[in-house]
């Protein structure tokens, strides 16, 4: 019941400190504005390139974008409290770290659906493009299933915020390997084959193939093994995320530089 | 008149020094600009256009210099307050738009290094031709673009000097930006109502002088002189917001609040 508490109340309220101690409008430009002209702007440069159509591009940029919250947020939940200078109380406490992270990111989760709605229903009224209503459910769902593997990526690589201070910098490099290499704005078919080889293994591609079919008409039953890989995939990064975290933590405090880094 | 010019100058050279040394900056100016450019050379490539693969170089480097301003011109003045000297700044004898300008003219000027790694990105790894044909024009044409597309940033960081989160509000502006000046897309494929917003811009006319350079498709001297006509005009605008917003944050004594 302890550790459930900690997961809620303690992701919630870490989650809202990452806006609120400020002001809760920096929401907007943060997560609300910037990932609808990343839609706009991909959707123009497809026209502009006579690639793909302009659904392309707004399924699948939508879907990648459930990356933003997880990186970002997830990340700068450690980072932040190291900034707070409340980081070595929080790994002092006897708070279960499966609680303290995975309730951290339970809000990002959220969020990145949110993200991914809002940029999605944007380039739908503003490209007018046109999909069918009865698909929208299982977009949502692809969609969830995107949020939950990023926020599992997003946690393996805030493990590392408690190696070095400028995890800006690797969020960063994360969310633009993510946009290269999954098939969001150029055709996996189209990219060499090396790099359509590692997207089976990142995050956000099959949620992207996935919320392709579903736009064209596929049925749950038609994605499913999609999906299924994509879980598969997040659940192997939060496994990982979950050990980097144990393992970064033990040597921060054995070597005294927890906040020092 | 060299009081103030020498100001610039040596603040300029300090910020850039010292812009150069932090990892974020560097690492957003020359990397982050290659992504976008690999993903233009990738869908250009598999599309109809392969032509338009050297003008995604060109279009990138000007989209890296516009980011990096977006972000580090943004943030300026909540860093001087975040390092305790931005009332001590504002309190100086010294005009503050001489502390302000070099900082944001730096913050474009490291844009430098995203021309140089898309360029060197572009024909190492796509095998893209550096081929330009007036060499001369196109050197004489980066200071300029540089140059304004710094001031755009002392604008905006003039207008959010009040904002404790000014990061976030340039961030806002980075992808309309590259949206509208034809960095990438040109500005025809958009509505018919972008097109005046993006005269206003100086992206939009910096990259014409670099494009009507490399491929010599006409003379880039008007470009570069639009890019210094509003380089004057953001130079007096950012002055005048600046006097106001810091005169109406003295007033009501949060300067250091906000």
């Amino acid at each position: 019941m302890t550790a459930l508490r900690v997961a809620l109340v303690g992701g919630l309220l870490s989650f809202r400190g990452l806006f609120s101690w400020l002001h809760p409008a920096l929401f907007i430009p943060t997560l609300i504005v910037p990932p609808l002209f990343q839609v706009l702007f991909f959707a123009y440069l497809g026209r502009a390139a006579e690639l793909e159509s302009d659904t392309f591009y707004v399924v699948g940029n939508s879907i990648q974008l459930a990356a933003l919250p997880g990186l970002f947020a997830t990340s700068q939940a450690i980072a932040g409290e190291r900034r707070a200078q409340t980081l070595a109380h929080l790994l002092a406490s006897p708070a279960s770290r499966l609680a303290l992270f995975l309730g951290r990111s339970l809000p990002v989760m959220a969020i990145g659906v949110l993200v991914s709605l809002s940029s999605f229903a944007f380039g739908v009224l503003v490209l007018d493009v046109e999909i069918a209503a009865g698909a929208l459910p299982l977009l949502v769902l692809t969609m969830a299933t995107a949020a939950f593997s990023c926020a599992a990526l997003g946690i393996a690589h805030a493990a590392i915020a408690l190696r070095v201070r400028e995890l800006a910098v690797f969020s960063n490099l994360v969310f633009a390997v993510l946009l290269v290499f999954c098939g969001v704005n150029v055709p996996l078919d189209d990219l060499p084959q090396w790099m359509s080889t590692i997207a089976q293994g990142l995050p956000v591609t099959h949620a992207v193939e996935a919320g392709r079919d579903v736009a064209a008409g596929a049925g749950l039953a038609d994605v499913a093994a999609l999906l299924g890989a994509e879980l598969a995939i997040g659940a192997a990064y939060l496994l990982l995320g979950l050990a980097l975290l144990r393992y970064y933590e033990f040597v921060a405090r054995r070597r005294a530089t927890l906040e020092l880094v | 008149m060299t009081r103030p010019a020498r100001l610039v100058w040596l603040g300029l050279l300090f910020h850039f020094k010292h812009l150069s040394r932090n990892a974020f900056a560097v690492t957003a100016t020359t990397i982050w600009p290659l992504v976008y450019a690999s993903l233009a050379y990738f869908m250009f490539q598999a599309g109809s256009e392969p032509e338009a693969l050297l003008v995604a170089s060109l279009g990138a480097a000007v989209m890296g210099i516009w980011s990096i301003t977006t972000v580090e011109a943004a943030d300026s003045i909540q860093r001087q307050r975040s390092l305790g000297v931005l009332e001590l700044l504002v309190a100086a004898p010294t005009p503050f738009w001489t502390v302000l300008l070099p900082i944001t003219i730096a913050s474009s000027a490291i844009g430098i290094y995203s021309v140089v790694s898309t360029l060197l990105w572009g024909r190492l790894l796509f095998g893209i031709p550096l081929e330009l044909e007036q060499p001369l024009l196109f050197a004489l044409a980066i200071p300029p673009t540089i140059v304004s597309i710094g001031l755009l940033g002392f604008v905006m960081s003039s207008v959010i000097v009040r904002f404790r989160a000014g990061w976030a509000v340039g961030n806002m502006f980075e992808y309309p930006v590259w949206l509208v000046t034809g960095l990438l897309i040109p500005v025809a494929l958009l509505p018919a109502w972008v097109e005046p917003i993006s005269w206003v811009l100086a992206p939009t006319w910096g990259m014409r002088a670099l494009s009507e350079a490399a491929f010599a498709r006409g003379s880039p001297l008007e470009d570069i002189a639009m890019c210094l006509l509003l380089s004057a005009i953001y130079t007096l605008v950012g002055a005048t917001l600046l006097g106001r917003f810091l005169e109406s944050a003295r007033r009501r004594a949060t300067l250091s609040l906000t």
